[in-house]
């Protein structure tokens, strides 16, 4: 919150010291993003919400007691919440019209006893507390966010360390932080893009010129500059390198310039021109923006009224150099088409063979380059436009400059050190910004063959998709509720201290970024030592940029990197957050691509991790829409199931297993269940149903039973002749699997066929022996609706006397879930349909306990108990 | 080529098929290119010192593709005998491992990172081996820092049990296998799958088609 409040808020000035929110547009949609993230806050980090705040927030409210109910003590007009800190302190105290909250979850709770009043409270709430970060988290850290750009990882271990007595709680304030500033962002880009559809930034001209500028910085006694440089290496997606918060304010970047006969310059370039600004450098600090000189049109008439040589300069160059350069443009777009097509345009044989091969690999590197997945998110205007073609292109030309402008004859990729330094000794502007770090960095690449991107761009996608990725991740959680019940995985903490292991981390997926295979496959061992179940040590990852690094891998050629980087995303993919960030930078799709892999290992871990991340409905359409079902249906053929296998066929075992895995997260989806079906997986489940290894056997069976809903998978499980594998597996030792295929035969037993199948592969004495794993619950719904099902063939019923089924279910009529419940009453009043067995219920006292489950809400229940209560009234004695 | 010399082919090639995992065609195969790449003529009776270091670079290079120059002494891992020269048997057999390899044998590459063949691989060695495996940034303080830890990386997988700097081929054998991914940890030495498929198509398809 802290910058969009302290910079892009438009605040009334007032002389009394607390300044009013102007009631503006931006204002408006601001308030609304910030209170759609307070609101939203504690169902979706309940951990961080409990975090006690440093400061309480106060402000005077229009609440009043009577709008507080459950969960606070109200007494008069005071109110205070039953929710205390360690030392008895309530988190929330209100004595009109002033009110104190020391927690988010207590902020959230009030805004929503809010209700039409919410956006006014906040608003207020933002008034009176201009530096609400300062107060959540305590001064130290709020300094941080503030520095602009700053994110977790520079804020230094010391800093930190210093803060917070206990380590726990410095992780959750460092999650909280990453919380807040990555809502920051997202807040901040939204309100840019609605910015900017009233005053349109136009990077591109201020670009052009800046190239024109830099190439006249080098060529000796000619040269216009002594350089030139941004003061910032990252780009967003539209073009500009201001923080976004100026962006606002209309300013694309900064520059520094140094011309040959004056000092140095430091140039704000904005909508409204360029101009001096209070010496902007590469330093994070907040001075320096304000404006010190006259607008200008354009850079080269500020630069002529500041520096006479430059003036005297331009006019005799920029025609000339104007010329050459677009003419040199279209030159190496066709030279490097020339090389793509086997071209090579060189003359000595051995150079025509480098050359080649480097066209080859600037082609992956292209690939690679060229479709950034995460450009899309911060507009979703361009969202629509050809990106990949005139990205690609633009690294054409600049993959091609290099070359054309070092004039180096391309030598082999194996000779890569000399090659660089002579580059670089060629080319003296080491520090002339972004555009010189993408041709190094397309130079690293071509020499070590690996496509990963360069720093650079890598470290400019981080930003970007931190900012984008979050904005997906918060609206579209909230829009699709059901997900959020989907229990979120919380690991123990390792006892390791956290903010060491933080810091290695990041310093590790920062070697990535400029490793070369070798390398990489070393750091990505280095980063398995952590325990990378451990939350923290995952938003560490993410937070380093490592998902994109990790990704990015698994699109190279490089077996032994994409199998180090899938054995990293397998277990990080375990982190909610973490699957929604894979999703949206379109990790999946990679996924998917190794699935057809060559080598087995890789398309078991590919699998693998699909089946982690595919947890939510987004997610497993994607995998669909890549065409990935039908890849994981192909991964289930692996031969003969055998205990005994010889060390290949084990390996195919495996791809199978996980090939499962993935399906079963997929089939959550009804679409999915569907594309399962289609690509011919119901006949190879029904094949794996067989395998001796209860691992493979509960994917197998919880596919199966999740699939059961659809009619053409009962039918089929019917006739593959699965219930008697289902029957067989009952028996087992395994609570899970037992489950599993309980829940399959509940769900495919209204069915005659199946009752009278289940009757005959002697399934019904297993199923009634479940019921005494009665602290199972969810083993125990799925046997009594199982029972239940079986039950409404009376030939069955006969046999579940045999083994005291009914005294068992009435047993089970107290203290049981709801989903117990309807089972187990759905199954007495089929039972009751013999009419001994109505006498039955009444001496276990199933009666009583039956009326008194007609005081219960829950609807299913309600009809199974009134249908039962009814059979049983038909039987006189049990009226008494 | 006469009827003489394929004879002896013939023959050289059911010896050998009997220690490598190539069977007596593959094996005939392999033996008729290595003196197609060693660029004399057919006449498997004379004596001939097989391919020097230099040509071997060559054939790493072009036909596996492989490009690290310092691992491109994988000659040494070949050249068993160490007389500086590659002859046809230990050819046959370096290409058995390289194309149909068990685990244990390509831990054997352990060979090509013992750069001076003390049967060690000591830090020094590794520092070597990976110095420029990391783009250096021209900011960087301490341009070794990279290099230093992904040689402690290394040191911590190869668990060297009596801490004395150095990895012997033991603890490298047992941290292979822990983690495959150690397998080529200080760079590449054995080709990729696809280099090998073209290689066998090219060798055996095209000679079975003569």
């Amino acid at each position: 919150m802290g910058q969009t409040l302290t910079r892009a808020a438009q605040w009334t000035t007032s002389t009394s010291g607390s300044g009013k929110l102007e009631s503006t547009s931006v204002n408006e949609s601001l308030l609304k993003e910030i209170l759609g993230f307070v609101e939203d806050f504690s169902s979706k980090h309940p951990e961080e919400a409990a975090l006690l705040f440093e400061e309480p927030l106060q402000w005077s409210t229009t609440l009043e007691g009577s709008d507080f109910k459950t969960g606070y003590d109200i007494r008069d007009s005071a109110v205070q919440s039953h929710e205390k800190d360690g030392e008895g302190q309530p988190l929330l105290q209100l004595a009109p019209p002033d009110v104190s909250v020391r927690s988010f979850s207590q902020l959230s709770q009030l805004l929503h006893l809010a209700e039409d009043r919410k956006l006014k409270e906040l608003q207020t709430c933002l008034e009176e507390n201009r530096d609400p970060v300062a107060k959540i988290l305590g001064p130290s850290f709020a300094a941080h966010l503030k520095r602009e750009g700053a994110r977790p990882e520079v804020l230094s271990p010391e800093e930190k360390m210093t803060q917070d007595d206990s380590a726990t709680d410095s992780n959750t304030k460092i999650k909280l932080l990453a919380l807040i500033q990555n809502a920051d962002k997202q807040i901040l880009s939204k309100l840019v893009e609605e910015i900017t559809k009233q005053a349109e930034l136009n990077p591109t001209a201020v670009k052009d010129e800046v190239e024109l500028l830099k190439q006249r910085c080098t060529e000796g006694e000619k040269k216009l500059l002594k350089s030139l440089r941004y003061t910032s290496d990252f780009e967003f997606s539209n073009g500009c390198r201001s923080p976004l918060w100026r962006q606002a304010l209309g300013e694309m970047c900064y520059l520094v310039i140094e011309p040959c006969d004056c000092e140095t310059l430091y140039i704000t370039c904005s909508i409204a021109g360029v101009f001096l600004n209070g010496g902007r450098t590469q330093e994070a600090d907040e001075s320096g923006y304000e404006q010190t000189s006259d607008v200008y049109e354009d850079l080269v008439t500020l630069l002529r009224s500041r520096s006479p040589h430059f003036a005297d300069n331009i006019n005799n160059q920029v025609f000339a150099v104007q010329e050459p350069l677009s003419t040199q443009k279209i030159q190496h777009v066709e030279l490097v088409d020339g090389e793509e097509q086997g071209q090579p345009q060189r003359s000595s044989e051995k150079q025509e063979k480098n050359v080649h091969e480097k066209a080859r690999q600037q082609q992956t590197v292209n690939r690679t380059g060229g479709k950034k997945k995460y450009e899309p998110y911060l507009s979703k205007a361009e969202e629509k436009k050809p990106r990949k073609s005139s990205g690609e292109k633009k690294r054409l030309e600049q993959g091609a400059k290099t070359k054309m402008k070092t004039g180096l004859p391309v030598s082999s990729p194996g000779r890569l050190s000399s090659q660089k330094n002579e580059a670089e000794d060629k080319n003296p502007r080491k520090s002339s910004g972004e555009k010189k770090r993408l041709e190094q960095g397309a130079k690293t690449k071509i020499k070590t063959g690996l496509p990963v991107s360069s720093p650079g761009r890598l470290s400019s996608q981080k930003k970007k998709s931190s900012a984008g990725v979050c904005g997906e991740h918060f609206s579209d959680t909230s829009s699709e509720s059901e997900e959020e019940e989907e229990q979120q995985k919380r690991h123990p903490e390792s006892n390791t201290d956290p903010l060491s292991e933080y810091w290695q981390i990041q310093k590790l997926v920062k070697y990535l970024k400029r490793a070369d295979q070798t390398a990489t496959v070393l750091v990505l061992c280095g980063l398995m030592d952590f325990d990378l179940t451990n939350e923290a040590c995952q938003i560490a990852i993410r937070d380093a940029g490592g998902l994109e690094i990790l990704i990015n891998l698994l699109d190279t050629d490089e077996v032994r990197c994409k199998i180090g980087s899938l054995k990293i995303l397998r277990k990080i993919s375990l982190n909610k957050q973490i699957q929604w960030s894979i999703v949206d930078m379109g990790g999946l799709q990679s996924m998917v691509k190794n699935l057809d892999a060559r080598e087995k290992e890789l398309k078991a871990l590919a699998a693998e991790t699909i089946a982690n991340v595919a947890q939510f409905h987004r997610a497993r359409r994607a995998v669909r829409h890549n065409d990935g079902i039908k890849k994981l249906v192909k991964l289930l053929d692996c031969g003969p199931n055998s205990t005994n296998l010889n060390a290949n066929l084990e390996k195919d075992v495996e791809v199978a297993r996980c090939g499962v895995l993935a399906l079963w997260s997929c089939s959550k989806n009804t679409k999915n269940k569907e594309a399962i079906r289609k690509a011919g997986g119901i006949p190879l489940l029904g094949r794996l149903l067989k395998s001796p290894h209860e691992d493979m056997l509960i994917p197998v069976v919880g596919t199966l039973q999740e699939c059961a809903s659809e009619e053409n998978y009962r039918t089929a499980i019917i006739t593959e002749g699965m219930i008697k594998d289902l029957v067989k597996n009952l028996s087992r030792n395994n609570d899970e699997l037992q489950m599993h295929c309980a829940c399959a035969i509940f769900k495919c037993a209204e069915d005659k066929k199946t009752r009278e199948l289940v009757r005959k592969y002697k399934g019904l004495h297993p199923l009634v022996s479940l019921l005494s794993k009665a602290d199972n619950k969810q083993l125990l719904a799925a046997a009594t609706g199982a029972i239940w099902k079986c039950s409404i063939s009376m030939e069955n019923v006969v046999i579940f006397q045999e083994y005291k089924a009914l005294e068992t279910l009435v047993g089970l009529l107290m203290d049981q879930p709801d989903e117990v419940l309807v089972n187990v009453v759905g199954a007495l009043g089929e039972f009751a349909q013999i009419p001994a067995n109505k006498a039955t219920i009444r001496k276990c006292g199933g009666i009583k306990l039956l009326v008194n489950l007609l005081t219960k809400s829950n609807q299913m229940l309600l009809v199974n108990v009134t249908k039962a209560v009814g059979i049983c009234a038909t039987d006189k004695d049990n009226m008494v | 080529m006469s009827a003489m010399n394929r004879k002896i082919i013939k023959a050289l090639a059911e010896t050998i098929s009997k220690k490598v995992e190539h069977n007596k065609t593959e094996t005939e195969c392999l033996i008729r290119e290595f003196y197609v790449l060693l660029g004399e003529q057919v006449s498997p009776g004379k004596e001939s010192h097989g391919l020097d270091k230099g040509r071997f670079r060559g054939i790493l290079h072009s036909m596996f593709g492989m490009t690290n120059d310092m691992m491109m002494d994988g000659f040494r891992a070949f050249d068993k005998d160490s007389d500086g020269f590659i002859s046809l048997e230990e050819w046959i057999e370096g290409l058995s491992v390289f194309l149909r390899g068990t685990l244990d044998e390509k831990i054997q590459c352990y060979r090509v990172y013992d750069l001076n063949a003390d049967k060690y691989i000591a830090r020094e060695e590794m520092f070597h081996m990976l110095k420029n495996s990391l783009f250096r940034l021209p900011t960087e303080e301490d341009p070794d820092e990279g290099v230093k830890d992904l040689v402690e990386i290394a040191m911590r997988r190869l668990q060297d049990t009596y801490h004395d700097g150095q990895v012997s081929v033991e603890e490298f054998d047992e941290a292979v296998k822990e983690e495959n991914l150690m397998l080529e940890a200080f760079g590449t030495c054995l080709p990729d799958a696809s280099s090998i498929e073209k290689f066998e198509q090219r060798v055996f398809q095209e000679q079975l088609e003569q």
